[in-house]
């Protein structure tokens, strides 16, 4: 006996409700997510491989294309991983699996996750389910597509400058970046390594916090890994007690538009309803800064993790008469423009004669970031700002100019430099297209994150689905 | 903040990037548009602040040095655009 499963409202919690109770069998469940996903990959891009038989009975996820997954094709949205078929399981996808949660398969990326758009895949864009013709964000846009158009209950991104944050704003998600060192990044594909970060992407804030539950802890294959406090589902309440922080510099950030502007004050007004304190406040530094220093830190790591693609171990190999020119003809061919501009970048960052003064001083500011945040903690227990300036822009729109593309990641970059948790949660519409708000907290501070998102989730009562699809 | 042909084929030739005339001249363009953009974090004054590497404070995360099963041969092997034996083949150095 199969209830209706209508995949576009049914939230993770729903779906392993309906599971418990038998109203509905793993396989219609799994079934009624491969329809849709059959009914409107062909217009979203959202998956680049899919997964023909489901393993485990429990609700069914989408990966971003950077989590190894074994015996699945895994891409990093790049040509010199188009035939990689990890032999190993990532820390999360285990996770996932250890869960019952069959993976109905892998979403589109910006290449190797640099992007903020998906413009950047191998594989073309991922279109956003709200105006096909604009970006979904990224770099895990194909994630985001996914959930916002219900082909997918839940997904995974990875988040190094606002990978998670942005699609989830510009699709109408939920989507969170943990604090460094909660999630394990063992078998993600690497792009920066101390800011890399997995984080969920869901439809609503409980499935959140029950998915990053499911995918957090220490891991003894990734040392950076730390004790996790346990995990708390938030049930929607007041705010009392809680502080809130407005720092002007991502609040009247240049460029934000009327519509994000007001539909953020919106969410602000519904906080100090719920009894929260709020005031404005400083981050001098980081946010101006933030956005050269991250383009010197993350390239210079990303120089070093991509000197793996050399064509001998596995991916691509070109021909070449010797070792070296095999190894530059397969660098070549495989790697797209970003992640060549990226590579190079760092390696200049990083070469002699330059290091101290671009990747040396990176690492500075980086601690003056750091310092701010940590100064703005002692008097506030969230600081709330937009997500993105803008929604979601039309395909082409940045993808000829590169350093108009980094700046879309202006304000969700300077918290991540400092390893903060942050939530971006939907808080209204700015014409007919979702706005992410963005709530930060002190480290490890995801389940205050939790809480003031689910009470503003409620008051505010977004309708995630796209407005073309309701 | 520009930066020459030469610098960008030194640059690539040290990432092991092969790159078309077309590329060089893309990537010369661009690259001076985004270091002159990083190029302001030299504007601070950071003499007395320390560098930060990582952004938690972990150190010495040690495991038990005992000897566990490692992937077979096979599969290690699995991915590999070449094999000879039980080594990676590839053109000559």
């Amino acid at each position: 006996m199969s209830a209706s499963i209508d995949t576009r409202r049914l939230t993770a919690e729903e779906a392993r409700g309906l599971l418990d109770r038998g109203e509905v069998s793993p396989r219609e469940l799994w079934d009624a997510y491969r329809a849709a996903i059959d009914g409107s990959n062909d217009e979203l891009n959202a998956f680049l491989t899919l997964v023909d038989e489901p393993e485990g009975g429990g609700v069914p996820i989408a990966l971003k294309d950077v989590i190894s997954t074994r015996g699945i094709r895994t891409t990093a949205g790049s040509k010199i991983l188009d035939n990689y078929v990890p032999v190993f399981d990532s820390t999360v996808a285990a996770h996932c699996k250890a869960a019952g949660m069959p993976v109905l398969g892998k979403t589109n990326t910006d290449e190797f996750a640099m992007g903020s758009s998906t413009e950047n895949s191998a594989y073309g864009p991922s279109h956003n389910p709200w105006d096909l013709s604009r970006v979904p964000g990224g770099s895990g846009g194909g994630s985001a597509a996914a959930v916002a158009a219900g082909l997918a209950p839940w997904a995974l991104g990875s988040d190094t400058g606002g990978s998670v944050k942005l699609p989830a704003a510009f699709c109408g998600g939920v989507g969170l970046r943990p604090t460094y060192g909660t999630v394990s990044r063992y078998g993600i594909v690497a792009f920066a390594s101390s800011l890399d970060q997995v984080g969920p992407v869901t439809r609503n804030v409980r499935d959140n916090a029950i998915l990053y539950g499911i995918i957090s802890g220490r891991d003894e294959n990734d040392s950076t890994t730390v004790d996790v406090p346990p995990v708390v589902v938030p049930v929607p309440g007041n705010l009392k007690g809680i502080r809130v922080g407005l720092p002007r510099q991502l609040n009247e950030v240049e460029g934000i538009e009327p519509g994000v502007k007001a539909a953020v004050a919106a969410a602000i007004a519904h906080a100090g309803a719920l009894g929260a304190e709020i005031e404005s406040c400083d981050l001098p530094l980081s946010v101006e800064y933030g956005m050269p220093c991250y383009y010197l830190i993350a390239p210079a790591e990303a120089s070093a993790n991509l000197a793996r693609y050399d064509g001998v171990r596995y991916g691509l190999r070109s021909p070449g008469d010797d070792f070296r020119e095999m190894v530059m003809n397969t660098r070549h061919d495989g790697l797209g423009d970003e992640p060549k501009r990226r590579i190079m970048l760092g390696t200049y960052a990083l070469s002699s004669g330059y290091y101290d003064a671009y990747y040396g001083t990176a690492q500075k500011v980086r601690t003056v970031i750091k310092r701010e945040h940590d100064a703005l903690f002692e008097r506030f227990d969230v600081l709330v700002s937009p997500t993105c300036a803008t929604t979601a822009f039309p395909i082409g729109a940045r993808s000829q100019d590169p350093l108009a593309m980094y700046l879309t990641d202006l304000l969700t970059i300077p918290s991540n430099m400092a390893g903060l948790p942050s939530l971006s949660i939907p808080c209204g519409l700015s014409d007919g297209l979702p706005v992410g708000l963005q709530l930060i907290g002190p480290q490890f501070a995801e389940n205050t994150l939790f809480r003031v998102a689910a009470a503003l989730e409620e008051k505010i009562g977004f309708d995630p689905v796209p407005v073309r699809l309701r | 903040m520009a930066i020459t042909r030469e610098e960008v084929l030194h640059v690539a030739r040290l990432a092991r990037l092969e790159l078309t005339e077309d590329e060089v001249e893309r990537f010369a363009e661009q690259l001076s548009v985004i270091l002159e953009a990083v190029s302001k974090v030299s504007e601070l004054d950071l003499s007395d602040v320390p560098p930060t590497s990582h952004p938690l404070a972990v150190s010495n995360a040690w495991a038990e040095d005992e000897p566990r099963p490692c992937l077979p041969l096979d599969e290690v092997f699995a991915n590999a655009p070449d094999r000879d034996d039980d080594f990676f083949r590839s053109p000559p150095a």
